[in-house]
């Protein structure tokens, strides 16, 4: 099978024809690695590790060879730079980590390696995964593969999951892990085609990853199709006692979840999710969305999440609050670059002031002041409670519905540079996505159309707490209804 | 509530980041701008509401108080940017 052919197949297209002995390993890796090669413009790699992916992928041939090996094995993927990697430099796409090389492997990378897969190379992020556009990270901004009509600009690629959404969307890798804390898997996903799953809270562990804010990081996968999303998380998920929020519940087969009858699934509609502005192409596309579901045997119920609106501002006080608490740790001393000064107090803020990136500086400093002595009951306090009432309008919106569906994104994706200069326009990306962060509810972007500039739009699935089964069940429907099988023109090799 | 020159220091103080003087009134713009978003909380009224610190309800999980990991100083200085004898070196702190 020729190369490009090679990079043509989907995650689980490429694990039945290893399993069928079409191909090795070594030939799909050598594939990816060619497109990875050929993919530089894109920026979306910022680690290549050709030699270590090709040993471990001569090693999932032996074992594959032998009719054994793991859900994963022989797999080429990318890792975004938030996960640390034992031996391969970890850098969040931050100055202040310098060449940091993790002495340990993050527990979903592990389970990764652990199921056969083969690592690529390192993604680029948004600085400490701040930020909705990969524009923020030291490596410099990532191209989004597709191009509008005109194709005079690069377009962002979302974020902070920017370099996991463009190689899967490039076909550089099979499929990626992301992080997302408010919206940094699924607005990526959306913005590049593909498929990117926000898992519950506390599914998959957070140990090894680097923190941003605490108690709505969480780790899924960016790839291709709804079932290589099965399949990935399934090797992802997990409980580990080495991160005390991640959940003692069994994995279930979420590949066997696919194929589901949605006769009698209850499908709510947000009402406060028609956003004031709202572009035509949006409300199209969501009640495009709602016909097949409709179609598919779903019912449609409408539903109310009456305090939608205070999730971002909500958000941006507890996000940056845990932010500037989990940064306090880059201060020089144990890694990273450190500038000297005079004194301990300068070498500090010296290196925290060249170490970090303007959005970085921003939400640290946010975060210092609404934690403040007279503040912190009027902001942070204030904030908790408000993400308690989103949480309970979701409670209560489920007692109606087994699953939500929204856009996922206010827009199409934009260029480069436009949104750089207002923060707060930046951050209402992130308008349909952050509410399921501040619930810790698991959501699902699923490619469903494309906009007048022929760029990808996608609809956002909500489940109930550890309901992914039946998210994937139904975002495969929408992926079969839509039969989104566009692919950006290749303008990067 | 908004900041002024003077809350910019301080906070950039608090947070041991040093922020050139040319930018700190740009900066003390950035921040009145996200606070002035995040302000529109104070609408919402949330008397009797408790603060929501996890999102999933769990006991919290007891372990044995015993030593199960260590031993590798080197690892753990391997990245240090300033090392000496297995500790990491600092400015002096102590006159």
């Amino acid at each position: 099978m020729s190369a490009s052919k090679l990079t043509d197949l989907s995650l689980a297209e490429a694990r039945d024809g290893l399993r069928q002995k079409d191909f090795t390993s070594e030939e799909l890796t050598q594939a990816h690695i060619s497109a990875m090669e050929a993919g530089r413009k894109l920026n979306a790699v910022i680690l290549e590790t050709p030699e270590k992916a090709l040993d471990m992928a001569r090693a999932s041939d032996a074992k594959l060879s032998n009719e054994e090996g793991g859900a994963l094995e022989g797999l080429p993927i990318g890792v975004k730079d938030l996960f640390c990697t034992k031996g391969v430099r970890t850098t969040a796409c931050s100055k202040i980590l310098g060449d940091f090389t993790p002495p340990y492997e993050s527990t979903v990378t592990q389970n990764l390696w652990d199921a056969g897969a083969v690592h690529l190379g390192k993604l680029n992020n948004d600085e400490f995964a701040m930020g909705s556009s990969n524009e923020t990270s030291c490596f410099g901004p990532v191209n989004n593969p597709w191009r509008n009509k005109a194709k005079e600009t690069n377009l962002v690629p979302g974020g902070s999951s920017g370099g996991s959404s463009a190689s899967v969307a490039a076909h550089i890798g099979v499929a990626a892990t992301a992080t997302d804390t408010g919206g940094s898997i699924r607005q990526p996903a959306a913005f590049t085609g593909t498929v990117g799953l926000k898992p519950t809270y506390g599914r998959c562990s957070r140990w090894g990853i680097v923190a941003f804010a605490s108690s709505l990081d969480q780790a899924g996968p960016i790839t291709r199709t709804v079932r290589d999303s099965a399949i990935m998380l399934g090797a992802m998920a997990g409980h580990d006692a080495k991160d005390t929020t991640s959940i003692d519940t069994p994995v279930p087969d979420y590949e066997a979840a696919l194929g589901a009858n949605l006769n009698g699934k209850k499908v709510g509609i947000p009402k406060e999710y028609r956003i004031d502005g709202m572009s035509d192409e949006i409300e199209e596309l969501w009640q495009q969305g709602i016909d097949w579901l409709k179609d598919a045997g779903a019912e449609i119920v409408d539903v109310s999440l009456p305090h939608t609106k205070y999730a971002l501002p909500a958000y941006y006080i507890i996000a940056p609050a845990e932010a500037s608490s989990n940064l306090a740790r880059y201060d020089g001393v144990r890694y990273g670059t450190r500038l000297e000064g005079d004194n301990l107090l300068e070498m500090y803020e010296k290196t925290r002031g060249a170490g970090f990136g303007a959005e970085v500086r921003r939400r640290i400093m946010i975060g210092t002041y609404v934690l403040s002595a007279g503040y912190y009951d009027a902001y942070y306090l204030k904030a908790l409670k408000v993400r308690r009432l989103i949480s309970e309008d979701f409670k209560q919106a489920f007692e109606k519905c087994d699953v939500l569906l929204t856009p996922a994104t206010p827009s199409s994706a934009f260029a480069i540079g436009e949104n750089l200069d207002d923060p707060l326009a930046m951050y209402m990306n992130d308008v349909f996505t952050v509410t399921v962060n501040l619930a810790g509810l698991p959501g699902i972007s699923v490619p469903a159309g494309l906009d007048a500039q022929g760029l990808p739009l996608g609809l956002q699935l909500i489940g109930q707490p550890f309901g992914e089964e039946a998210l994937l069940g139904m975002a495969e429907k929408i992926e079969q209804a839509a039969g989104f099988d566009a692919r950006p023109d290749v303008w990067w090799e | 509530m908004s900041v002024d020159d003077k809350t910019v220091h301080r906070i950039a103080r608090l947070a041991r980041i040093a922020v050139p003087e040319e930018e700190i009134s740009s900066l003390g713009t950035e921040l009145n701008a996200i606070l002035g978003f995040i302000e529109q909380l104070s609408e919402v009224n949330t008397d009797d509401i408790l603060p929501m610190t996890a999102v999933v309800e769990t006991e919290i999980k007891r372990r044995e108080d015993a030593v199960t990991d260590g031993g590798y100083v080197k690892d753990i200085t391997a990245n240090a940017p300033a090392s000496d004898d297995d500790y990491f070196a600092v400015p002096k702190v102590v006159e």
